[in-house]
């Protein structure tokens, strides 16, 4: 039985490997926690009903959907607590 | 309403079976129950080890905190004691709550998967919804409230922060949030009107916005009084307006969702601001400027107020509300990381006698009720229930999440609120007296101050003029005597702490106004937000009598109701600014009790609806927060009104100065003019009628909640508020780090080829 050889190399790349993905995974946290990644997840929602066969909607671009959602806040103004 | 067969015991009381029909093609979209216990029974000797350890070291840090009581007390014992018994809560208690009392069940839909629109209703990420949900409810409160207790010593503010987040703040957050995703993310007031009927629920309504308007007007008066004869502060929070409007240019025409880089750009400037406000100050052009006394910076702030409220939301409010989200948790994790670095040594008694007893300069009132409505948010803040129910339920991924999120979100603003105890306290006690009593006791003048706080017989107080001198010009202030409200001090013990860690006592100034310009940052967010809800409230009422009101984008409508939210709070805010007796002192137990009534209403209204579901074993989950909220504000409202000590009674301290008045006196106590005197008997008389209405309003929101819950359990309904249940499609974990089972199911969704999976728009 052949044992696997565990170099020096593929340890650092595999730490390099888990460092990285971490760091990948906080940054689209943070993205997601400061609102950054709305247009994306607009866009994959609208992906999502055209592949349901539902209705076409006009989808919106970027700059019509930053917009639009600071627009819709004004009619619906979100509380911030004390 | 639905009403649904029960067969299958174990989930919710009436259960939703067939109608939760999984898609066969799918892996599973829940955990089972029996799985879900058999993870909580699996008890491994590493996992006895690390809870034993979590115990142990807790219970060492109670011990050190409760009963040892040094002449010293090192900070990092209050970081332990929280950290290990927020632990415990969440494992065990929050948990049984989930397992008995909510019952939570993933085969169900969240309203962010059946309503999905990919805009206000987008399933999301655990993780990021707890940086979202936690942004949203940590403000300035949970920063103020523990600095104003601090006077009572350190271990009445820290047990109650601790064990009244895991008994009742974190449970109301944890309940309101779930009842409301059952219900497509209702708000409060909705949900009150549909288990209270018309009576409970226009009081709760007219509760809310009345509380609103003492909420904004008080916060609005801790920056006033953070910023008085301050120029540096001035222009560095003036700045801010600036700052928001070009970042709100630049993402509406420039680059359209560039949050990170917008926000990067806005804390770079402001940074320069706070820098170059230091050096402005020193200027005379400056210092003449931008020094302004508080009646005229309460009145920048109501026209602030205004136009804010009426700008649209892209232009001021969403970027600072960017830059806010960022300051919050940049600041949040760097006060943390210095104090497990600094540890700083606190010389406090345990219990300050004088203080506990009620004769405290800081906040008037015996330690019981008043110690539990000083310190609201971080131990139970009412206001949550409105972010809880409405804007975070529509979010949620799974229904298992709210534990994580509602219950583990308030953990965390406690965890802020201890650090805000923790920093108020690293600092020199005759400073923080000096600081927090009123200008009318110290005449504000270093002597006065030294002079009336030496005089007040407290432990461990020994200051000096020249130490509150050489303290005001190390932080970069004319004067630090009799700056209330809590900010100033809390911006000393942070900038106390931060200067151990980087910089030393050169960077003191920075850290100071780097402080102040945080707290300020928070409070003007809150405070237009705060008046556009209200606004929108107030339409929403008129709107029953004149139709056209409901319209919110008729301008002449939002205008006017605008304008009257404003003269509200800015009449509350100039009667706190002008009050001979030191605003803060009379006000702000008035916020508390404001505060505490809106968490009392919330929790009857999920009393009522725990009682419609049948659970009645359980209730005293409910119940226990419930009745102990009531008792508090109740008590305080009756000192407030009926109390013949002048200084804590409002109606007392109201005949005292009429009758000095009466006799032809033309000082009083503090008030040094006829003038004052009159400004006194208004103030009080508009203070105890206030008192009178909040109690009122909240003894009618209760007994409607416990005559609905009577009522459930005389005739054991079943009937149920919530939307119809519906089949969930997606899977995620329910707490920050998957379980092996749930790590199994993510494995067997990530197999599913990309075409048969239901897209989720959470990713």
């Amino acid at each position: 039985m052949a044992r696997e050889v565990v170099t020096p190399v593929a340890v650092l790349d595999a730490v390099r490997r888990s460092v990285g993905a971490g760091l990948h995974d906080l940054a689209r946290i943070w993205r997601g926690v400061v609102g950054e990644d709305a247009y994306e997840r607009y866009c994959d929602h609208v992906r999502a009903e055209r592949a349901a066969g539902e209705p076409d909607h006009p989808c919106l671009t970027e700059r019509e959907f930053w917009r639009d959602r600071t627009d819709r806040q004004d009619a619906n103004p979100q509380g911030r607590c004390c | 309403m639905g009403a649904y067969s029960s067969d299958r015991p174990g989930r919710a009381g009436r259960d939703v079976g067939d109608v939760l029909e999984q898609d066969p093609s799918l892996p599973p979209v829940a955990l089972d129950d029996d799985v879900l216990d058999a993870q909580d029974r699996r008890w491994t000797p590493v996992r006895i080890a690390v809870w034993a350890a979590i115990a142990l070291l807790g219970g060492v840090a109670w011990v050190v905190l409760a009963v040892v009581r040094g002449e010293t007390v090192n900070a990092i014992w209050f970081v332990f004691a929280a950290v290990c018994t927020y632990l415990i809560a969440y494992r065990f208690y929050s948990r049984y709550i989930e397992k008995h009392l909510l019952r939570p069940d993933d085969r169900r839909a969240t309203p962010a998967e059946y309503k999905a629109d990919g805009k206000d209703y987008v399933a999301t990420d655990r993780r990021v919804l707890y940086g979202h949900h936690f942004a949203a409810i940590a403000g300035a409160g949970p920063l103020v409230g523990p600095v104003l207790a601090a006077q009572m010593g350190y271990l009445p503010g820290t047990i109650w922060i601790i064990v009244g987040v895991v008994l009742a703040g974190a449970v109301q957050d944890y309940l309101v949030m779930f009842f409301s995703m059952r219900r497509g993310g209702r708000s409060l007031g909705q949900m009150a009107r549909d288990e209270l009927g018309v009576i409970g629920g226009t009081a709760a309504l007219v509760a809310t916005l009345v509380i609103m308007i003492i909420i904004v007007a008080i916060l609005a008066l801790v920056v006033v009084n953070a910023l008085a004869e301050s120029p540096w502060g001035v222009f560095s929070v003036s700045m801010t307006i600036p700052i928001a409007l070009f970042m709100g240019c630049y993402l509406r025409f420039w680059r359209p969702g560039k949050v990170t880089e917008v926000s990067l750009i806005g804390f770079v400037l402001l940074m320069a601001a706070i820098i170059g406000g230091g050096a402005i100050a020193e200027t005379a052009w400056g210092a003449e400027l931008f020094t302004l006394d508080k009646v005229t910076i309460a009145w920048a702030i109501v026209v602030y107020g205004f136009v804010a409220a009426v700008l649209p939301v892209w232009l001021l409010l969403a970027p600072r509300d960017y830059l806010s989200t960022f300051m919050k948790i940049g600041t949040i994790v760097m006060l943390a990381v210095a104090i497990v670095l600094v540890r700083p040594t606190l010389e406090v008694p345990a219990i300050e006698p004088l203080a506990a007893g009620g004769q405290g300069p800081v906040v008037a009132g015996p330690l019981f009720p008043f110690l539990f409505v000083t310190i609201a948010c971080g131990a139970l803040s009412g206001f949550h229930a409105l972010i809880s129910s409405g804007t975070t339920p529509k979010l949620l991924e799974k229904e298992r999440q709210t534990r994580f999120i509602g219950y583990g979100g308030m953990l965390m603003e406690s965890f802020v609120a201890i650090m805000a105890l923790v920093a108020a306290l690293s600092i020199d006690r005759g400073i923080y007296f000096a600081m927090n009593s009123s200008a009318a006791a110290t005449g504000g003048t270093v002597e006065g101050a030294a002079a009336f706080v030496n005089g007040l017989g407290l432990t461990g107080v020994d200051v000096t003029p020249e130490l509150l001198a050489q303290t005001a010009s190390d932080v970069g202030e004319e004067s630090i005597v009799s700056r209330t409200g809590g900010a100033p001090t809390l911006s000393v013990g942070l900038a106390n702490i931060m200067a151990q860690l980087v910089g030393g006592r050169g960077l003191m100034a920075f850290w100071y106004h780097f402080a102040i310009m945080f707290e300020a940052l928070f409070i003007l967010t809150a405070v237009d937000a705060g008046t556009r809800v209200a606004r929108f409230m107030l339409q929403d009422s008129i709107g029953n009598f004149v139709p056209r009101f409901r319209d919110t984008s008729w301008r002449v409508g939002a205008w006017l109701a605008t304008a009257v939210m404003v003269a509200a709070w800015g009449a509350v805010l100039l009667m706190g600014v002008t009050d001979p007796l030191g605003g803060i002192n009379t006000l702000f137990p008035l916020f508390g009790i404001a505060n505490q009534l809106l968490a009392a209403i919330a929790l009857a209204v999920c009393l009522a609806i725990v009682a419609k579901r049948g659970l009645f074993r359980y209730l005293w989950v409910v119940a226990l927060p419930l009745a102990f909220a009531s008792v508090v504000t109740i008590t305080a409202s009756f000192h407030k009104i009926f109390s013949d000590v002048p200084a804590i009674g409002y109606f007392a301290q109201n005949r005292a100065f009429r009758d000095a008045r009466a006799a032809g006196e033309t000082t009083f106590g503090t008030a040094a003019t006829p003038e004052a005197m009159d400004a006194v008997i208004r103030n009080t008389m508009i203070q105890g009628v206030l008192s009178i209405l909040f109690v009122t309003l909240s003894i009618i929101v209760i007994a409607t909640a416990l005559w609905a819950t009577w009522r459930a359990y005389r005739s054991g309904s079943s009937a149920t508020s919530e939307d119809d249940a519906v089949p969930s499609r997606i899977f995620a974990p329910a707490g920050l780090l998957p379980t092996p089972a749930e790590k199994e199911l993510e494995t067997q969704w990530a197999a599913v080829p990309a075409d048969r999976r239901p897209v989720r728009t959470g990713h």
